[in-house]
């Protein structure tokens, strides 16, 4: 009997079942599976590939009840890599596929694997509604603003006036901020990952894991042909430090080196800015912002979100928005199973002539 | 007692018509069920308009009731009503048409005000400008009437006591033809139980109709039928929806499978997602999808988990999820989709019936990709074409097209129960250890490694240790699953997942010729198995031979179709569309199937059918 206690966290992972304590180890070629993998070289998605099947022994499930599901696209080709069990479906239909699964099976650990066109564009009524229900689940998106496999259209997230073969004259479409999308679409979980700070990643996909909901997960991820360096200022080791802001649940929010700081401030519920860390000191320019991702109350996460421009002068990594909230598949399942208890138990033979007799019947003799 | 005559009828159609805001279904509902209780064996057709509320008194907002029952088989809801009940103007016009000369007519006097009359274009009051003078005509001053006879209810308003007017006019038809109230007292006293002065009234305005009649000299005698000769057994009455419902449930139950629906609203097929969303008791899970794809994505997934995934759709629903059901012919994933069909194309009539989505479920994916259909014939068959569906997706793992239509879903008719023992087994056996090696001799599962005599694949579900694997919509190589682009192994796939529905076991198709010297056929599928049934019979009655056969299965095809074709000289072919089954039958036999058709929203009705079968007759001859 599942019940749930709001406000006291539950483990995404507490109905699947795990390893024994005595057990090996399981091991990152356990979860490699004999599939060539055929990405192009040099893709982002490899190192996610390495980073997730490296991180999933530390799970301790067992591998028979994860599942992987995708939908179409480069990054969709994931689960084939994973020796788990694995759903390739189609374009953007991944988290529908996902609920089903989920809801019917609890003791399964289910992933989704999306990209930025998968699943912002054509599945982007799916995505939202994945969050809004909260079914425990987590969605790994893979973002690289571009639409790789059908050869380099722009995305939702591709920027304004970006160049590609869809827009020879630059974009006019104006791009979704997936971290914003989510937290107005009421998710409980949120967060965003750079590919290539494989330490970070791991750190953010077991709290993913872990979170007992629908998990988003952003990854910012390199395509090496059609829009390679999307994210090269970030990673550029001169210039990384003055662009991310790690969001440290509990710390103030800063960006820049030691020296250089800049701290998140806010005057009232004004906006939020950046100003260096001496100012902020005289408390002038307003209090500054800790970060905490367990507010009830979105809006601080949102105002985070929104730091985040085009231009990537400052660029929120880590966890938005942790939050307990009842997931819709907990919630179905307790209505099925207070049914069955309430009426004594599993319908039986019995039970079932009863339904089909009903309560206005005549006899023939 | 009264002292009025009591005269016996083999057979009686009543209409009930009036605006949708009257209860013209609910007071159907309930004559039927008294009906029912008194063992005639019955047929229903409701009738109403896609708006909730059209404007008050206008021709759009009439809905109806009607109601065919007898002292024998009844095999459709009657042609022409001998009784109309209209409640206002527009229901009187609305329905005229339909009613043959010499039936009755009670009219509701009250609502034909000059107002309402001009509503619908009546520039004098048809009730004494002659307009009716070929039938009998009742007329009554129902509202009120049924308010004065509420006059001690001081804590109604006027508008509340007015509503009544439905139950008493319920009352009047019930002592017309003799059926008991009991059944539809216990139905108020439960619906109304929180409203004590709302059921007072509604059970007084009940009892001041059945009085009415009784009393009144306008109503010179009552009407019995006796019951029909029905084979022995426990009867029920249901809908379409109610039986297809109840079908899935048992289905899951003999499988030993959770059921799983993932649904979207749609008229006609959303008493479905009703129903089943009220049988939490018998372990169905319900989940009411953000549209049309979602719904068929949630109940794949389920189906991937092990449980018998369903979604319950109409036409337009079933366009958005083609893509879905392509995914699950190429997983090779049981899944069962319920197409209730309505008016197409597009919103087309959501509320009327059309079976005009065959080729749909028949071809309308991208791609190969062969689906089995199964159309049921009657309200009751539902039950048992729902099992059906489930035992071929669950043998041969694959989705499988249920098509009701808007006809079965809302009509009813007396169903015998069947006991529980009774009902197919229908479990299957989950994959449970690998099923070949690979080339160092380790044991693997290969997840597209066919049984030899179905053809379909292992269902392996996760969380079964050692059979890890991946599936998706590219194209997988043979045994192995893996994507494959391979020429050779995609023609040979693509001829596989045929060969499995093309081998679908399904029984030879049975044909009725009584008299086995006819030289014409009627061959029909789905909801038309009434109306050709009552059709052949009246040709039959009069001395004529005529064949008849019913197809359950439209894909595959009953083995011995094309033989059963070829042995008449004439195939005709009733179809509520432009001549879709005509059409595959052509192809796959060449045959000259004659089709007739008609699109008009309603079912066939007897008298153009006999007509249709006299003339192909006589063109014989």
């Amino acid at each position: 009997m599942t019940t749930i206690d709001i406000g006291m966290p539950v483990s995404g992972l507490r109905s699947v079942p795990h390893l024994p304590q005595e057990a090996a180890k399981q091991t990152k070629r356990e979860f490699t599976s004999d599939q060539e993998v055929r990405w192009c070289p040099g893709c982002g998605d490899y190192v996610i590939l390495a980073a997730v099947q490296a991180f999933l022994p530390e799970l301790g499930l067992k591998r028979e009840n994860i599942v992987f599901v995708s939908g179409i696209g480069c990054s969709s080709r994931f689960p084939y890599y994973l020796d788990t069990y694995g759903l390739h479906s189609i374009h953007g239909r991944a988290p529908a596929i996902a609920t089903g699964l989920a809801t019917s099976r609890e003791d399964l650990s289910v992933w989704v694997v999306t990209g930025d066109g998968d699943a912002l564009s054509i599945g982007g009524n799916h995505l939202i509604h994945a969050l809004r229900r909260n079914v425990n689940m987590t969605i790994l998106l893979f973002n690289n603003q571009i639409y790789g496999l059908t050869k380099g259209q722009y995305s939702p997230t591709s920027r304004v006036g970006q160049v590609t073969k869809s827009t020879p004259a630059g974009s006019v479409d104006y791009p979704f901020n997936p971290v914003s999308l989510a937290l107005g679409a009421e998710a409980t979980f949120v967060a965003r990952a750079m590919e290539s700070d494989r330490a970070e990643l791991t750190t953010i996909l077991k709290a993913a894991a872990e979170h007992r909901g629908t998990a988003l997960v952003e990854i910012y991820q390199n395509c090496p042909i059609f829009n390679d360096g999307a994210f090269e200022v970030l990673k550029d080791r001169s210039q990384q430090e003055a662009r991310i802001v790690r969001l440290r649940s509990g710390e103030h929010v800063t960006v820049g080196a030691e020296g250089d700081r800049k701290v998140l401030v806010r005057k009232g519920s004004g906006v939020m800015k950046f100003i260096p860390e001496a100012e902020a000191a005289t408390g002038e320019s307003g209090a500054v912002v800790a970060h905490d991702p367990t507010l009830d109350d979105p809006s601080q996460a949102f105002q985070l979100s929104r730091l985040d421009t085009p231009e990537m002068t400052h660029v929120p990594m880590g966890i938005f928005r942790q939050v307990s909230r009842p997931t819709y598949d907990d919630l179905v399942r307790d209505q099925v199973r207070a049914a069955v208890d309430t009426a004594g138990g599993p319908a039986g033979e019995a039970e079932l002539g009863e339904l089909l007799q009903g309560r206005d019947t005549w006899t023939v003799e | 007692m009264s002292s009025k005559t009591v005269q016996a009828l083999d057979r009686v159609v009543i209409r009930f018509a009036g605006d949708s805001g009257d209860g013209m279904q609910l007071t159907g509902d309930r004559f039927t069920s008294d009906t029912a209780a008194l063992g005639n064996d019955l047929s229903t057709l409701p009738n109403f308009p896609a708006e909730i509320r059209a404007p008050q008194g206008t021709l759009p907002g009439v809905s109806s009731f009607q109601l065919h029952f007898a002292d024998h088989d009844v095999l459709t809801p009657g042609d022409a009503p001998d009784v109309l009940v209209a409640m206002n103007p527009a229901a009187l016009k609305a329905n005229l048409g339909d009613v043959p000369r010499g039936a009755t007519i009670i009219v509701n006097t009250d609502e034909f005000t000059s107002r309402n009359l001009a509503k619908v274009g009546y520039t004098t009051n048809p009730v004494d400008d002659g307009t009716l003078e070929s039938f009998h005509v009742h007329p009554v001053a129902l509202t009120s009437i049924t308010v004065e006879a509420l006059a001690g209810y001081d804590g109604l308003t006027r508008k509340e006591k007015e509503r009544a007017k439905n139950m008493f006019a319920l009352g009047l038809l019930s002592w017309m033809y003799t059926r008991p109230t009991t059944g539809t007292e216990a139905f108020l006293t439960k619906k109304f139980g929180a409203r004590p002065d709302i059921l007072a009234a509604n059970l007084a305005a009940l009892r001041a109709g059945w009085n009415y009649g009784e009393t009144t000299e306008d109503f010179a005698s009552s009407f019995v039928v006796a019951p029909a000769k029905m084979p022995p057994g426990t009867y029920r009455n249901v809908t379409g929806n109610t039986a297809l419902a109840l079908g899935l449930v048992a289905a899951a139950h003999r499988a030993s499978l959770p059921l799983v629906l993932g649904s979207y609203p749609i008229t006609p097929a959303s008493d479905i997602l009703h129903a089943l969303a009220a049988l939490k008791r018998h372990g169905v899970t319900t989940l009411q999808a953000e549209d049309e794809i979602a719904g068929i994505g949630i109940a794949l997934g389920a189906s991937f988990g092990g449980a018998i995934g369903v979604t319950t759709t109409s036409g337009p629903g079933v366009a958005l999820k083609s893509e879905t059901i392509g995914l699950a012919v190429s997983l090779e994933l049981p899944l069962i989709i319920v197409d209730v069909q309505r008016g197409g194309p597009s919103t087309g009539l959501p509320t009327k019936t059309e079976q005009a989505d065959l080729l749909q479920a028949m071809f309308g994916r991208n791609g190969e990709s062969p689906v089995p259909i199964i159309a049921p014939k009657t309200p009751a068959d539902c039950f048992s074409a729902a099992m059906d569906a489930v035992r071929i997706a669950t043998t041969y793992r694959t989705p499988v097209f249920l098509l009701s239509d808007g006809y079965l879903a809302n009509g009813s008719e007396p169903w015998s129960v069947p006991s529980v023992e009774e009902l197919p087994d229908l479990h299957v056996a989950f994959a449970s250890e690998p099923n070949g090696t690979d080339p160092k001799g380790e044991p693997v599962f290969h997840p597209f490694l066919r049984d030899q005599e179905t053809l379909a694949r292992p269902w392996a579900v996760p969380g079964t240790p050692g059979l890890e694997h991946r599936i998706g919509g590219i194209e997988k190589a043979d045994v192995t699953g893996n994507i494959s682009y391979d020429p050779d192994n995609h023609d040979l796939m693509t001829r596989l997942r045929q060969a499995k529905i093309d081998g679908i076991s399904v029984p030879d198709l049975e044909v009725d010729d009584p008299a086995g010297d006819a030289r014409v056929l009627v061959l029909g599928w789905g909801s038309t198995y009434g109306p050709i049934a009552a059709a052949t019979r009246v040709v039959r009655n009069s001395g004529r031979s005529v064949a008849r056969a019913h197809l359950r299965h439209l894909n595959p095809f009953p083995a011995n179709l094309g033989d059963v074709l070829r042995s008449y000289d004439r195939v005709v072919v009733p179809e509520m569309n432009l001549g879709q089954l005509a059409m595959l039958l052509r192809a796959e036999f060449l045959v000259d199937a004659r089709s007739h058709t008609s699109v008009r929203g309603l079912p066939f009705s007897t008298v153009e059918l006999a007509d249709v079968i006299s003339t192909t007759l006589e063109e014989l001859s």
